[in-house]
């Protein structure tokens, strides 16, 4: 199972990405620069955290016009997985992929720590592998992690089960504390309506160890690698 | 073809939360001054364009807000254009 792994200027948790998917042998992961204009044959695409093109004007608005990127929109319109994470769900909402925007974290920080996440919906190729409501502890980087979407998108995203991931409490509420960077529903990721591109805040490529803290995020590389080894090549 | 002045002004969208506002409003108050509300941050890019009227001026900054400079889902944007500083090129 090929996957690319996209390098752009300022990325800079690409390696973490590749060497979480080098945990699991069935993926070979590759680098792809973002002047590249071709994915060649990849099974799946990751866009990595960061800061691409220093996150000038808006996290993500530059980047989404690197030329790799009309290569990813071609993939993930064919149906291919694609993951962003951190900045990655950024270049995918300004590109349009993925509906609505991350704004400033309402408190003002960049918030860097663990947090916890509930698994809303196992009903996606990333996901298949965790009980639907299953808490994961999993970290946080970010600035601009605040989801926003107009009511009519936010409904929809949760009509038709796209909420992904949503911050919760240890103990899995929504109420006080739970949500830390102001996103609306407590959304932490989404997907978009034929759910094969997924976007989401936290990393789960920095919780697949032990010697990491935590290991809750294995289930979204081995989801994904049940679902490409079900798929005909 | 003449260059124009172009500056755009873009700002978070009428309702939604700008806590960068919020917190400058809240040191304003701080500092006595009264009755300030509805601190909104926003940036602003100047561009010299080259163009054969302000019209077109105002419609290729327009083009440059939908696609890049603003964000649709977030931000509202405004330009103002002011006359050519100097006459480029030849007259047709």
């Amino acid at each position: 199972m090929k996957v690319a792994v996209i390098t752009f200027p300022g990325s800079n948790c690409d390696h973490d990405c590749y060497k979480a998917l080098k945990l699991f042998p069935e993926f070979e992961p590759r680098f792809v620069w973002h002047a590249a204009s071709t994915l060649d044959s990849v099974d799946a695409v990751f866009l990595p955290g960061g800061f691409a093109h220093g996150d000038y004007l808006r996290a993500g608005a530059i980047a989404r016009f690197s030329p790799i990127m009309d290569a990813v929109h071609a993939f993930a319109t064919a149906g291919g997985p694609v993951v962003g994470i951190c900045n990655g769900f950024q270049v995918l909402c300004e590109s349009g992929l993925l509906p609505g925007a991350l704004l400033r974290n309402d408190t003002l920080r960049f918030r860097s720590h663990d947090v916890h996440i509930r698994v809303e919906t196992s009903r996606t190729r990333f996901t298949s592998a965790y009980e639907k409501g299953r808490i994961l502890r999993i970290p946080i980087a970010h600035g601009e992690g605040n989801y926003h979407a107009d009511a009519e998108t936010l409904a929809e995203l949760e009509g038709e089960d796209r909420v992904v991931f949503r911050y919760v409490t240890p103990t899995g509420g929504l109420g006080e504390g739970s949500n830390p960077n102001g996103s609306a529903h407590n959304i932490a990721g989404i997907v978009n309506a034929a759910r094969n591109v997924l976007g989401m805040m936290p990393h789960p490529e920095r919780a697949v160890e032990p010697l990491l803290g935590s290991t809750d995020g294995r289930g979204l590389f081995e989801s994904l690698s049940a679902h490409l080894s079900s798929v005909p090549a | 073809m003449s260059h124009f002045h172009v500056e755009v002004r873009i700002k978070p969208r009428a309702g939604l939360l700008d806590p960068e506002g919020k917190a400058i409003q809240h040191a304003l108050d701080s500092l006595g001054f009264e009755g300030v509300d509805n601190v909104r941050v926003g940036k602003v890019v100047d561009l010299e364009v080259e163009a054969p009227s302000e019209k077109e001026a105002i419609d290729r900054a327009t083009q440059m807000c939908r696609k890049l400079l603003a964000n649709p889902v977030t931000e509202d944007f405004g330009i103002t254009v002011s006359e050519p500083t100097s006459a480029g090129g030849s007259e047709a």
